[in-house]
């Protein structure tokens, strides 16, 4: 099918400011996703899978620039004892990064990874991102399998003593960064990843992630609080029988975010659950699409997004649950709210269902709402102040999606962030 | 303590008056009872007291202690000393009754300027009262009357008030949905804060309440109005006739 003009001359446009990295192992897969590219063109406005988000500054040439934000809050995670790995504007910094050595884990960088044939990396990069192109396309990611130069393969072998934390630093208003990841948890075995920051001016991640039978793998990203920032990630991950995959998103601010999450749970009781809060005001645009996949039997998924807008700000959840026939005994919820602290913001919401298998519990379900009146009333009858007893419930409210991080320290941290950024709004 | 002078209140989305001037004042020390047919008004008392929105007062004036309520915020009205326990207590998903309990207890004492209870003086007090009202730690700590039954929501309305000992203390229909051991409990909690300085205003339909908690006065509230005042006698002939007589005299 020919392109629409007006694609066509958005990607020639994007395409032609971009140089693939030449040679080393990846190169296939690189090629490959060019002419994925080529083929489906990049988003446009017309795109019914972008009816909500208008791609055009995420597909634009130039990346519209990005002032770097300031601010004193402690940086995310600092408590924590992790192993860093540092990128600044998209540029992996040794220097500030931890030695990439740790037991039950190997790190590599994307960049290494060509020269080196890793067959694990070879064999997953583009692989699932090019799988996750139907039944809808997903351009910006074939874009990035073709051109990201960084990003870090992730071979998981036993159980790391401490999560792994990608740092991204933005540090320069015109930075516009892809960066690739891949991750694999052989068999049984276990890892946390924990992202933050927003990375670039514009931003645009892609990450694979191959969980073998028995394995688990939990991921926790918070997108940092740069106001003018702009991000499109793709997420694809595979599951295998009896795994578990986590998954939480943190958004504050960002004039435009898109997470796109694809799940394929293809062993026998898997779960995985995608979940992500997100609060903004003003110009802030903040689209979570999320597709599901139920290929096995007795597997259980959960998305729960939760939104918090106010003044103008808009919040987009296009969810699918896809059951196929074979995935009988399938426990499938999807929820997506939205709480709107004016009556300027708005919340657009395509949840969706797709059953083929007839033993199947599958529930989904959208709101948007304002504040609870009689709530609010209770909770000022007890001498509650107006903009505490707000907060509380709008806590309340983010609640079920926080709730799906397990570690509770890092729970109780991003609740208190999530307070700071509503007292700071009062 | 509690003055109101001839209040009359419609509500603010339609043209529709439900109280036709009220006159009631509730003197420290006191217990005051407020009985009355379905929907004379008795609940929008209670809330337009406490500074619940969607009520115009067209007329007349509401006072604690000399000063005006009507002016002051829902949370300065209980910082203040006021307090209403909920005819229909309100469930709030995701803020747990403990998180809630110790928010309301530093909000007002910061309101008051005093220090804030620290975890552990909150924790015993709180303990100590919720046993006296026979909730059980679990209930605590789950969401504020969530999956509560009618009987442990009111008892949990009695355990705030004890926890913030107000000063003027509205019972809504404190009594519906109590089974007769609950009902007991809850007027040994309500008597236990009985003191010389804190009024009460207890609404109910039945005596039964009144046989635990003793009025001093008692009023009959009929379309808007106290249509009669008078000793705990009153609540009495209510409960053995009805409001027909009391009503036909009145007209
Ligand atoms: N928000 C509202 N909208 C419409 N009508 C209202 C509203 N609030 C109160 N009313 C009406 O005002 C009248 C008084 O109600 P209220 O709840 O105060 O009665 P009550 O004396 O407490 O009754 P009950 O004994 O049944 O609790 C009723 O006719 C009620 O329907
Ligand atoms: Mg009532």
């Amino acid at each position: 099918m020919a392109l629409p003009e007006l694609n066509q001359t958005a990607t020639q446009a994007r395409l032609s400011s971009l140089s693939q990295p030449e040679g080393g192992c990846l190169a296939g897969a690189r090629h490959a996703a060019l002419s994925r590219v080529q083929t489906t063109g990049l988003p446009g406005r017309r795109d019914e899978y972008w009816k909500y988000t208008q791609p055009d500054t995420l597909v634009q040439a130039v990346a519209p620039e990005a002032s770097v934000f300031h601010h004193d809050e402690e940086p995310m995670f600092g408590g924590f004892d992790r192993l860093k790995i540092v990128f600044v504007d998209g540029v992996f910094d040794e220097s500030a990064s931890d030695d990439l050595e740790l037991e039950g884990v190997r790190i590599d960088r994307i960049s290494d990874i060509s020269n080196q044939d890793i067959h694990w990396a070879k064999d997953l990069y583009g692989v699932l991102e090019a799988r996750g192109q139907s039944p809808v396309a997903r351009p910006l990611a074939a874009l990035n399998t073709a051109f990201a130069r960084e990003g870090v393969a992730i071979h998981v072998t036993g159980k790391p003593s401490k999560p792994i934390n990608l740092i991204y630093m933005h540090k320069s208003e015109k930075s516009d960064v892809m960066l690739h990841h891949v991750i694999r948890v052989d068999p049984g075995a276990s890892a946390t990843i924990l992202e933050n920051g927003p990375a670039a001016s514009r931003f645009n991640k892609c990450t694979e992630i191959d969980i073998a039978d028995g394995a688990s793998l939990h991921l926790i990203c918070a997108q940092g609080r740069d106001h003018e920032r702009r991000a499109a990630t793709h997420m694809f991950a595979r599951l295998g029988k009896e795994t578990t995959f986590k998954s939480f998103t943190l958004t504050v601010n960002g004039v435009l975010t898109r997470n796109e999450t694809v799940v394929e749970l293809l062993g026998d009781n898997a779960v995985a659950h995608v979940s992500g809060a997100c609060v903004g005001d003003g110009d802030f645009h903040h689209d979570d699409t999320v597709f599901v996949t139920h290929d096995a039997v007795n597997c259980e998924s959960r998305q729960v997004f939760k939104k918090v807008l106010r003044n103008g700000a808009t919040g987009v959840f296009q969810g699918k649950i896809l059951v196929k026939n074979k995935a009988q005994k399938t426990d499938g919820y999807q929820i997506s709210q939205a709480l709107m602290l004016d009556d300027d913001s708005q919340f657009l919401a395509k949840p969706e269902l797709e059953i083929y298998a007839d033993d199947v519990v599958c529930s989904h379900g959208s709101t948007s709402g304002a504040i609870d009146e009689n709530a609010l009333f209770y909770l000022r009858s007890r001498g509650i102040p107006n903009d505490a007893a707000t907060d509380l419930l709008t806590l309340a409210f983010l609640g079920e999606a926080v709730d799906e991080i397990e570690d509770q320290e890092i729970a109780t941290d991003i609740v208190e962030r999530l307070e700071n950024w509503l007292i700071r709004r009062r | 303590m509690l003055n109101i002078n001839n209040l009359h209140v419609q509500l603010e989305e339609e043209d529709k008056q439900i109280l036709k001037g009220v006159n009631l004042t509730v003197e420290p020390g006191k217990v005051h009872a407020i009985m009355g047919p379905n929907g004379s008004g008795k609940s929008t008392l209670s809330y337009v007291l406490s500074g619940k929105g969607g009520y115009e007062v067209t007329e007349g004036s509401a006072t604690l202690d000399g000063q005006d309520l009507l002016e002051q915020e829902a949370e300065e009205r209980a910082a203040a000393g006021l307090f209403l326990a909920f005819q229909y207590p309100v469930e709030i998903p995701g803020v747990g009754n403990m998180t809630f309990l110790r928010t309301a207890v530093n909000a007002q004492r910061k309101a008051r300027g005093e220090d804030e209870l620290s975890a552990a003086e909150f924790l015993k007090e709180v303990r100590a009262q919720a046993k006296s009202l026979k909730i059980d730690a679990e209930m605590l700590k789950r969401p504020v009357n969530v999956g509560f039954s009618g009987g442990e929501k009111k008892r949990n309305e009695i355990l705030q008030m004890a926890m913030l000992q107000p000063k003027m203390c509205i019972l809504d229909e404190t009594d519906s949905g109590l089974d007769v051991d609950a009902m007991k409990l809850v007027a040994e909690g309500v008597n236990a804060l009985r003191s010389e300085n804190r009024g009460f205003l207890v609404i109910t339909h039945y005596q039964r309440l009144l046989d635990h908690i003793k009025p001093d006065v008692v009023h009959i509230m009929a379309n808007g109005r106290i249509v009669k005042t008078g000793g705990p006698e009153l609540a009495l002939e209510v409960e053995n006739n009805g409001y027909a007589d009391i009503l036909a005299e009145v007209e």
